[in-house]
């Protein structure tokens, strides 16, 4: 399989992190990023990450049905939102907000649009608990967000827009 | 920051957080940063482990075990390499400190692994850190490139014939990847089960070798003690509590926000004067006080000081700190509920009485929401929860049954009032304007 030649760098760097017969530890790195760049976790990937970290196919298989991030078959969308309804959020009106983000975009828990530029999640709690209700696209953080920002954000990307173009509605930077 | 500060704040770890570039190194080496592990440097293993054992810290992970006790059960003659792993999972509801600690002042986090690196003789760290805080992994490695470009890490540090390694990991999305044996299973580059104990990580962690693992508030602690004494932070806090701890405020309250607060500051404090107080006028209801594990507080039980010991004396937990207030509005069903949902969704599966546990205990409390529910279903929720109790690999399944027992032993008037058809009494309420 060939990747892009950051990717490759990220793939050299990770297999560096760990000792020489302990690559094992960078299967969840690798997968991770790879499916950022690619859209889903592939049998060619669980392949070839099995290949590069030393393990057999099936130890990297268990793994990827483990954690929640790593998606199979097609993936999420270009843009995944996930919208957090555990306990903090739910106080603050994160379980309206899903509802609002299902009904605006006519897609359920883990659906991905047609086009396949919009995905929506319900998440659990992703640690912006005391500015709830909070919303991730992608692996951006979005604070305190309210009906008319999950709007904005939501109608432009319905329009075809980048979240970074929805001029509106600011990211939490670093 | 993400909030304002509160004047009632005495800030240690945060000292720095808002400086101007204040997660970059030259603003740490202008105010005290790596000083505390040159200081280090100079003293001995036993000399640094009974400094943090007499400073009274205790792991702010949740569990809130003496760190320095810890650190001393490393065995010191072993041939085997040694790490030190830091908890970044930061997964548990309510909780959402440690990303400020690495955003804000990620070079403290880097001297406390240092520092706990020379007292046991570890010459590798690895920060696992959970999946969701991809820009966190990007901005902890751009920090460990200026602590390398600057000699605090590599082989010979600072030209002393120190060596010490440390890198970034990332996690994908499991809560059980916190509990400390899981991560170092996911660490390991496999499903996050947990392993069975003894052996403790101290013994037999990462790799099978002896490894110190902290959470990442734990380890920012580490540098203001070796600095500033064990004396002058144990004094910060109560007795056996030492130091202050990042709250994290949420929920109906009108500043919800992370606070740094001795040890034993006053909850109802906590909620009025540093949280102004519940939203829109409303009476307080409950208070969870330290993560969605924690036994859920009545309003006339929050006179009481956040300690480790104080909140166990009043039969819940300090946890990892996050306080999750409500009000009178909130239905005491709905919260059960939705909590159990997570522990539900994220339990392992590795121990049956878990995995069936919280998945049972999540349909019982979703038909006694949906009106559906019956008396004896009060009965089964306590049996189903007491019968986890205890019989699992990792504390996962307590986390969950906990909660729920106390769920519905301190509110079971809102459960019986749900029973029967009736409709939920707070729907439509439960979020306030
Ligand atoms: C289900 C579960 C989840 C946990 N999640 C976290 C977490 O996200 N972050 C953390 O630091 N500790 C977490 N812990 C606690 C760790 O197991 C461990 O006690 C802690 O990291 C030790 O560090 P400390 O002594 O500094 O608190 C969790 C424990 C359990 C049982
Ligand atoms: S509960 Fe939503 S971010 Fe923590």
């Amino acid at each position: 399989m060939t990747f892009s030649p950051e990717l490759e760098a990220r793939f050299a760097k990770f297999l560096a992190k760990y000792p020489e017969d302990r690559k094992r530890s960078a299967t969840i790195p690798m997968l991770i990023y790879a499916q950022d760049e690619i859209g889903s976790v592939t049998p060619e990937l669980v392949a070839e990450v099995a290949k590069r970290v030393g393990s057999t196919p099936l130890q990297v298989e268990e793994v990827v049905g483990f954690y929640s991030m790593l998606h199979k078959g097609k993936g999420m969308g270009k843009y995944h939102v996930q919208v957090c309804t555990n306990i903090s959020c739910l106080l603050r009106g994160g379980a309206e907000l899903y509802e609002q983000a299902s009904q605006k975009l006519h897609l359920g828990h883990k659906q991905v649009s047609a086009d396949g530029f919009v995905s929506l999640e319900e998440v659990e709690c992703m640690g912006a608990c005391s500015w709830a209700p909070a919303v991730q696209i992608n692996y951006d953080f979005y604070h305190d967000v309210t009906p008319e920002q999950l709007d904005k954000l939501l109608s432009g990307l319905m329009a075809g827009k980048k979240p970074e173009e929805i001029a509106e509605v600011k990211k939490v930077s670093c | 920051m993400y909030n304002q500060p509160s004047p009632l704040e005495v800030p240690v770890l945060t000292r720095r957080f808002r400086l101007p570039n204040s997660h970059k190194i030259d603003t740490y080496l202008a105010n005290e940063g790596y000083q505390a592990f040159e200081k280090a440097i100079g003293m001995s293993q036993d000399d640094i482990i009974n400094e943090v054992k007499a400073s009274g810290l205790r792991g702010r992970g949740g569990a809130g075990f003496p760190t320095g006790m810890k650190w001393s059960f490393v065995p010191r003659q072993s041939p085997k390499p040694k790490y030190i792993i830091v908890n970044g999972d930061e997964s548990e509801p309510g909780t959402c400190k440690d990303r400020l600690l690495m955003e804000f002042d990620p070079h403290q986090l880097i001297e406390g692994i240092l520092i706990a690196g020379l007292a046991v003789g570890a010459h590798q760290g690895y920060i696992y850190i959970r999946g969701e805080f991809r820009y966190l992994i990007e901005h902890m490695d751009r920090a460990i490139d200026e602590a390398y470009a600057r000699g605090y890490l590599g082989d010979n540090i600072l030209g002393r014939g120190i060596k010490f390694h440390l890198a970034t990991h990332s996690g994908a999305g499991a809560y059980e990847c916190g509990e400390e044996s899981a991560l170092l299973e996911s660490f390991e580059g496999k499903r996050g089960n947990p392993r069975i104990r003894p052996p403790f990580p101290a013994v037999a962690g990462a790799y099978s070798c002896p490894t110190v693992l902290n959470n990442v508030e734990t380890y920012c602690a580490v540098p203001s003690i070796i600095l500033k004494g064990a004396a002058y932070f144990a004094g910060l806090g109560s007795p056996k509590n030492g130091g202050t701890r990042l709250f994290c405020l949420s929920g109906h309250v009108n500043k919800p926000g992370v606070y740094e607060l001795p040890m034993g500051f006053n909850l109802m404090r906590l909620i009025n004067e540093v949280g102004g107080g519940v939203r829109g006028g409303k009476k307080l209801k409950a208070v969870i006080p330290g993560g969605s594990s924690c036994p859920v507080l009545k309003a006339d039980e929050c006179d009481l000081n956040l300690d480790f010991d104080t909140v166990a004396a009043a039969k819940s937990m300090l946890g990892s700190g996050g306080v999750v207030v409500m009000d009178e509005d909130t239905c005491m069903v709905k919260a059960a509920l939705r909590i159990m949902r997570f522990y539900a969704h994220e339990s392992c599966g590795w121990c049956i009485p878990c995995r069936e546990g919280t998945t049972w205990l999540r349909k019982v409390l979703q038909r006694f929401h949906d009106g559906q529910g019956v008396k004896s279903d009060i009965v089964l929720i306590g049996d189903l929860s007491r019968n986890m109790l205890g019989r699992t690999f990792c504390p996962l399944g307590d986390a969950a049954a906990m909660p729920t027992i106390a769920f519905v032993e301190k509110f079971r008037d809102e459960f019986e009032a749900h029973l029967d058809g009736k409709p939920c009494p707070y729907e439509k309420k439960l979020v306030a304007a």
